[in-house]
């Protein structure tokens, strides 16, 4: 896509008309990868300089494809149109999980969902329940502070095997498999409603995080981490709304890992 | 084995091996189990409640007579007490919860809470008052 013909050549040119003509739905039609969208973007934009309160604000972009990003159509703006507009993004691929948003209402990661499914009217803000720092920033700070809490690193026993390896059947590491998958991004944490009235709840990626520790066979920090997740604040919190787990941009189960730990808290003995 | 590299930081021991702690469960474990006991338990047993007042019998037709005759069997009014005891209790640790969430000011909260465990231990001994002595 040639970023001279992308922002606002001429409203209502040939591109506009054909995006305007072949807007994809979700639910109907065929969007072929060739079709050229124009999208209509409204970003909740916040910047503590200047605003009271976060506002919201539309952007045009065109000659998008069905085959782009969210992130692609925000880079249209920040780089064509608007330099303010601030977000997070890193790799840009779904790994690195830094921009992670509210997109047409739901948690997920904006370069991984397509202008083909997301439609032409696209509504972006910022993940909930954490300070926003600027537009679709927020403060992860207290986010990380719960990561920490529950000790996100191998306790190992005093042997230390020196330079040699801490062996696992493919069996002991399967039974963590999913719980690996975790990047951080937050997605399932500002997704859960708990966690937006009560930022105290450790909230389901701490949890995911030590779920990936207390199942694994080599580590032995169990005890001090349910010492945390079983407290007031820890796993009891989880309603099992199933926000999370639908929010994981990794397809974790995260409710499933939340309510293992739970069990295993249940079935503890000294 | 050394490697050379300082190794000050403090060794963190081994805990499922160690001996004499305490179990995990706490308070609000045994809250979350009740809730998931009490939770299957009255499905059945609101669902016996609601056939047979208002399927098996008319809703028009369940009156003081008709409790009357359904309490001659204690095992009624034992059905009935489980249903009461089960529902507020199981009611009351939701509202604590919720509670717990969403009312975040200290002093607010303990007297949120006063206010529902008191309405709750009133309509508790009038429900359990009824069951016993109606005649």
């Amino acid at each position: 896509m040639p970023p001279s013909a992308v922002l606002f050549p001429e409203r209502g040119g040939k591109l506009a008309a054909l995006g305007s003509l072949r807007a994809p739905s979700r639910h109907n039609g065929y969007v072929a990868p060739t079709d050229v969208l124009t999208v209509t973007l409204r970003v909740k934009r916040f910047n503590p300089e200047v605003d009271r309160k976060p506002h919201w604000q539309e952007f045009t972009v065109e000659d998008m494809t069905p085959g782009d990003r969210v992130l692609d159509a925000l880079h249209q703006v920040k780089w064509f149109e608007d330099g303010t507009l601030a977000f997070r993004r890193s790799c840009a691929h779904g790994v690195c999980g830094s921009d992670a948003m509210v997109v047409n209402g739901e948690n997920a990661l904006a370069c991984q969902v397509l202008l083909g499914d997301a439609g032409t009217d696209i509504t972006v803000e910022a993940i909930r329940g954490l300070p926003v720092v600027k537009d679709l920033v927020v403060d992860m700070a207290p986010f990380f502070a719960q990561y920490r809490s529950v000790l996100p690193w191998l306790l190992t026993p005093t042997d230390d095997p020196g330079y040699g390896e801490r062996r696992q059947s493919p069996e002991d590491r399967e039974r963590f498999d999913d719980t690996t998958k975790c990047i951080l991004c937050a997605a399932c944490t500002t997704s859960c409603p708990v966690f937006w009235t009560n930022g105290s709840y450790v909230g389901p990626a701490a949890i995911v995080q030590a779920h990936r520790f207390i199942f694994d066979s080599r580590d032995a920090g169990t005890s001090e981490r349910l010492d945390v997740l079983g407290d007031r604040t820890g796993v009891w919190r989880c309603r099992t709304a199933f926000n999370c787990t639908n929010a994981c941009p990794r397809g974790i189960k995260v409710t499933q890992a939340i309510q293992e730990v739970k069990r295993v808290i249940l079935a503890d003995r000294a | 084995m050394s490697t050379g590299v300082s190794t000050d930081a403090p060794v963190h021991v081994a805990s499922r091996t160690t001996r004499g702690r305490r179990p995990r469960q706490n308070f609000e474990t045994w809250s979350w189990f009740f809730m998931r006991i009490s939770g299957l338990v009255l499905v059945f047993l609101a669902l016996v409640h609601f056939a047979l007042t208002h399927i098996v019998n008319d809703v028009v037709e369940t009156d003081a007579v008709f409790v009357a005759d359904r309490w001659e069997n204690p095992l009624w009014r034992l059905f009935d007490w489980t249903l009461l005891a089960l529902a507020l209790l199981h009611g009351l640790n939701g509202l604590r919860w919720s509670i717990d969430d969403y009312v975040r000011s200290p002093a607010r909260r303990a007297w949120v809470k006063a206010g529902v465990y008191t309405l709750s231990g009133v309509l508790f001994a009038y429900g359990t008052f009824t069951i016993v002595t109606f005649a």
